[in-house]
């Protein structure tokens, strides 16, 4: 049990160094965040489940760290996202399509139906 | 007036498994069977169940039943192979020396009503093969993808959201 543990907590260093790795290798912002996401997500977690198979008593404990680990990670690496986007952060080179600007004319049209019924209203 | 009446209607059935629930959970926590320990535990859940119910219907959650646990507890176990499926995909592109990424910004449709619905799907998405949320307006959101197959709406809509919103639908409906 103990070896077993041992070997998903080291699966879950791997993760989190290739994690690393990918900061440091990706190009902009957005590919760097899907590098610091994905794979810290399930390091994070098979490390912690792991923990807890060496030591079955924190088990229950270390499954519920996780899942919180699990719900709170995408909705920080969003937070940031959405900050550079907003603030205009340039994509690299690379990048193949942007469809941020047919997005914000969709927007556009909602925020005009939305004030077209207001004044309707009043 | 008709909302008044929904939660009314499913007031004690919701209870019962809000407290069932929490009870598992302190079960596990604690993982003893003394009885001090349950009495503690009982008391606690109720109190909690009583304040949470209150709650529960007004932040847009359906009223529970066995067939939705069902397939929640599905939703999870698929959410979880596919962030597997994530982290070996990302890993890949990373790891590769000429690393094969096609990063881009796409836009897709959901067809989910409920803000926590959608909030649920944005952040699955998240979780998922190269793909994150930016964004969300009204039933369209915009998407980080770093390997662009597709660039038209409703191919990207198949790929990235069809596979949550499939389980969605039933836990929301």
């Amino acid at each position: 049990m103990e070896l077993f543990g041992m070997i998903i907590t080291g699966i879950g260093t791997i993760f989190l160094l290739i994690g690393n790795l990918g900061i440091l290798r990706l190009p902009d912002v957005y590919n760097r965040i899907q590098a610091g996401t994905k794979c810290t997500t399930l390091g994070a977690f098979l490390t912690i489940i792991g923990v807890g198979i060496i030591q079955p008593a924190w088990f229950w404990k270390c499954l519920l760290i996780a899942l919180f680990v699990l719900v709170t990670n995408p909705i920080s690496s969003h937070a940031i996202a959405r900050g550079s986007h907003k603030s205009g952060v340039p994509m690299c080179d690379r990048s193949v399509v942007d469809k941020s600007k047919e997005f914000e004319e969709y927007k556009a049209t909602k925020a005009t139906i939305k004030i077209v019924a207001f004044k309707e209203k009043k | 007036m008709l909302k008044k009446n929904v939660e009314n209607k499913y007031w004690v059935k919701n209870f019962l498994y809000l407290f069932f629930f929490l009870i598992i959970i302190w079960l596990a926590l604690t993982s003893t069977f003394q009885w001090e320990e349950l009495i503690v535990g009982i008391l606690i859940s109720f109190l909690l169940a009583l304040f949470l119910n209150k709650n529960y219907l007004k932040l847009g959650f359906p009223p529970l039943s066995i067939k939705r646990i069902a397939v929640s507890i599905v939703y999870f176990i698929v959410l979880f192979f596919e962030i597997i499926k994530a982290n070996f995909d990302v890993a890949y592109r990373v790891i590769h020396p000429k690393m094969p990424i096609k990063p881009g910004i796409v836009v897709i449709k959901t067809g989910l009503k409920q803000d926590i619905a959608k909030m649920i799907l944005a952040n699955s998405i998240t979780l998922t093969p190269g793909t994150f949320t930016l964004d969300i307006i009204e039933d369209k959101l915009l998407i980080h993808w770093i390997n662009v197959k597709t660039e038209g709406l409703e191919e990207a809509t198949k790929i990235i959201g069809e596979r949550f919103e499939k389980y969605l639908k039933v836990i929301f409906a």
